[in-house]
């Protein structure tokens, strides 16, 4: 299964990506290819022009400069999953990235294609968007900064502008006293998410919430941040936290024959729950 | 004509040079233009693992990367393994558990087996489940080939 005809250019460094992009308008970057290369093969996306930024060494790495985790674009789930720096700064993201596919596609595909492919079922929107992080993005006239939560517009799209690269993900560093997590309940055939949820919890220091942010994936056709604001200052216990999201809403929800809409805002609860509860024992430390 | 490119893979320590069409998967590249059959095509949408290979060392499913992307690095391939016919210890542990049915999937399998062992020599029955979670086998159950990575790790350990 071949993908249609297209012309192939390699490039070293984000200024050759970025001049071969405003040469090739209807080119596509192409990073690890584990989202487009298949869409390729369906004929999903039939580009002119693949402009290869795999080997941008400029896009690649972690780094943790006081209290900002940043990743470059580059950087594969396999990298971010075995990162120390983002397993303690970043759990959240960490457990997101290593639920992707599995061992073979975590090794190629890279976070910034996966966030650039915004496939409403995949693990990393809805954790980036629990843990407040932002996307960098570059074009020939500078950069700008765009929060997760404003990235993804739509099924399969962004905010990224077509004279744009995703150059970095900065993530906050969990503080003293926070925890998080990230759970999913996977399709048994695909390994998608069928339903993900990503939550950071802050406790005060007499245990209660000071501070709660859940996201959940795979549910609507963006990742949702759901308002928590019934937590604050209560005791993170599982009646409490059922009744804070017993009606929880989540616009334009996905439906599907394996699972209907009502049964994913359901998961939306018992996973938000199970996630809030986790990532509350493990601020508790 | 339409457009080629030139590439440079090391494959099976033997460095292959072609021209091929951009669009050419590295599946492809081997056993079409190399005439490597032993890696399989399954699925073709990366789920199935048939064709994983090792890429630098890392477990690759070989349908889903173009062979551009593969220039300049280096390729192992189940025929890589065995190069003098003797087998490597995944593929005889394989063969004494039983581990193998049709074997469409185990070229695959093994190669997702090594890598799992190149970085877990002492894996877990969950670490061996998680590692071979791309790879699919339609008929042994798994329970086999899992005691045969175990057996392989051990024989490797003795080495």
């Amino acid at each position: 299964m071949y993908p249609a005809p297209f012309s192939y250019v390699r490039v070293a460094t984000v200024a050759e990506a970025l001049a071969a992009l405003a040469e090739h308008p209807d080119g596509r970057f192409l990073a690890g290819g584990h989202s487009l290369i298949p869409a390729m093969k369906l004929r999903l996306a039939e580009p002119a022009i693949l402009i290869d930024i795999g080997r941008v060494a400029e896009l690649r790495g972690i780094t943790l400069r006081g209290r900002t985790v940043t990743i470059g674009s580059l950087t594969t789930h396999d990298q971010v999953t075995n990162s120390d720096t983002v397993c303690g700064a970043a759990q959240v993201l960490a457990e997101a990235c290593a639920k992707v596919g599995d061992a073979a596609v975590r090794n190629w595909g890279t976070l910034g294609g996966n966030l650039a492919h915004a496939d409403p079922a995949s693990d990393p929107p809805p954790a980036l968007v629990a843990a407040g992080a932002r996307l960098e993005l570059q074009a020939s006239t500078g950069k700008r900064w765009v929060a997760a939560d404003e990235f993804f517009s739509d099924l399969f799209l962004t905010a990224l502008a077509s004279d744009e690269i995703i150059t970095a993900v900065e993530v906050p560093a969990t503080g003293p006293r926070t925890g998080s997590a990230y759970l999913k309940h996977p399709h048994p055939a695909s390994g998608y998410a069928v339903c993900g949820a990503a939550a950071v919890v802050t406790l005060d220091g007499a245990g209660r919430c000071e501070s709660a942010r859940l996201a959940i994936g795979g549910v609507g056709p963006v990742p949702v941040a759901i308002d928590l604001a019934a937590l604050s200052a209560e005791a993170p216990e599982q009646a409490v936290v059922d009744a804070a999201l017993a009606d929880i809403e989540i616009a334009d929800p996905l439906s599907d024959p394996y699972a209907s809409a009502d049964y994913r805002i359901r998961l939306a609860r018992v996973l938000g729950r199970r996630a809030i509860l986790c990532a509350a024992s493990r601020a508790a430390g | 004509m339409r457009e080629s490119i030139k590439i440079s893979v090391s494959v099976n320590g033997r460095r292959c040079e072609r021209a091929v069409e951009p669009r050419t998967l590295l599946i492809h590249f081997l056993r079409d233009a190399l005439g490597l059959t032993g890696s399989h095509v399954g699925c073709e949408t990366s789920l199935c693992g048939a064709c994983t290979v090792l890429v630098d060392g890392a477990a690759t499913k070989a349908c889903t990367l173009l062979a551009a992307q593969a220039d300049g690095r280096s390729v192992t391939t189940i025929e890589g393994l065995a190069p003098d016919g003797s087998l490597h210890p995944v593929q005889e542990q394989l063969w004494h558990h039983h581990g193998v049915q049709c074997g469409y999937c185990t070229s695959g399998m093994v190669l997702a087996a090594v890598a799992l062992l190149e970085r877990e020599p002492q894996p877990t029955d969950e670490q061996i489940r998680a590692g071979l979670k791309g790879n699919l086998c339609r008929c042994t159950g798994y329970a086999n080939i899992v005691d045969a990575v175990h057996a392989a790790a051990a024989a490797l350990a003795e080495r």
